[in-house]
């Protein structure tokens, strides 16, 4: 028991070494990383679709990585990075696709449930109020307060 | 009256969990489709000394095939591709991709090989430039050499036949 328990501590400690998934270290300036870590992890990758690039172990996501360090060092500007990632694997390679006539639902459907949502909650809650407020036909005007009775 | 708006939801959710579940979620639609093939340059997988490239793909409707020795689809469809090419239709291109040559040629010799010329690619630079995310792709590549349809997965004659034989046919059909 106690082994087990020092086994997981030791794995605990040993496991924040292993921070970054590739052996290259980090880009030279923490500029450059910073950019880094930000586009890898605004891309999909394509093989495990709900990982980012930057989490990913698979080779196709290494392979995106590798080439996104590539470029930010021969001095790509963000712009054409993603650029290059979209012509090759389509607007899905990005997390967040640009608004375009495939997408505006799918940008709008938060406001426009919003919408929906509050305008049944304002028909509901009126529908109530005005049923609470006169009695219904057959309904006790006066009802005692002994509230069981009635239920 | 009061079940006509439940009703109505229920039926539009159908709507869209029927569309939706049955498509394949893998398969992302190719940015390719419709312009030239992306350019390459590559050594040949059995004669090192020669290239493959994206010139390879122009004149004649191609087909451009991503294959590597450690892809299960590709051994599953290997059989089909030796029929597509005694069939002789259209030339098979290959592109031996994320591979080890030796691996990728024992592999030819065994199975036998259905490529007119396969470009070895093994760090996976022209298969990034051709969006490859999963092995095996099938390009279809028309005479002017832009891609026409891209094809995820292994091939069958299903899919050579209601996918790839109509789409060139138009293209002889054309007088290209």
């Amino acid at each position: 028991m106690n082994r087990a328990v020092a086994a997981l501590v030791i794995g605990l400690i040993l496991s924040g070494a292993a921070h970054s998934i590739d052996s290259e270290g980090p880009l030279p300036t923490p500029e450059l990383q910073a950019r880094f870590e930000q586009l890898t992890n605004e891309l999909r990758c394509l093989v495990c679709q709900n990982q980012t690039v930057a989490d990913s172990n698979a080779d196709l996501a290494r392979d995106l990585r590798d080439r996104t360090r590539e470029m930010l060092l021969s001095g790509a500007t963000d712009k054409q990075i993603v650029a290059f990632m979209t012509e090759r694997y389509g607007d899905f390679v990005l997390y967040r696709p640009p608004v375009s006539p495939k997408t505006w639902l799918l940008w709008a459907a938060p406001a426009l449930l919003l919408i929906i949502g509050s305008f049944t909650a304002f028909l509901v809650i009126r529908r109530r109020s005005l049923t609470t407020d006169l009695p219904e036909e057959g309904e006790d005007p006066f009802p005692t307060t002994d509230t069981n009775h009635h239920a | 009256m009061r079940f006509i708006l439940p009703v109505a939801i229920f039926t539009v959710l159908v709507g869209f969990f029927w569309i939706g579940l049955s498509k394949d979620p893998s398969e992302v639609p190719s940015p390719f489709i419709g312009k030239p093939a992306p350019t390459f340059s590559l050594s040949e997988l059995k004669n090192p000394e020669l290239t493959v490239s994206n010139l390879d793909l122009k004149g004649k409707p191609t087909l451009f095939n991503v294959w590597a020795t450690w892809c299960v689809g590709c051994r599953q469809e290997h059989e089909m591709l030796m029929q597509l090419a005694a069939m002789d239709v259209v030339p098979i291109y290959g592109l031996n991709y994320r591979d080890d040559r030796e691996d990728a040629k024992r592999w030819l010799k065994g199975l036998g090989d259905p490529y007119v010329a396969v470009g070895y690619d093994p760090d996976g630079a022209a298969g990034l430039d051709w969006g490859v995310y999963g092995a095996p792709e099938t390009f279809l590549v028309d005479p002017a050499g832009v891609v026409v349809y891209k094809h995820l997965g292994p091939m069958t004659m299903s899919v050579w036949r209601e996918q790839f034989m109509p789409r060139i046919q138009s293209m002889s059909g054309s007088g290209s």
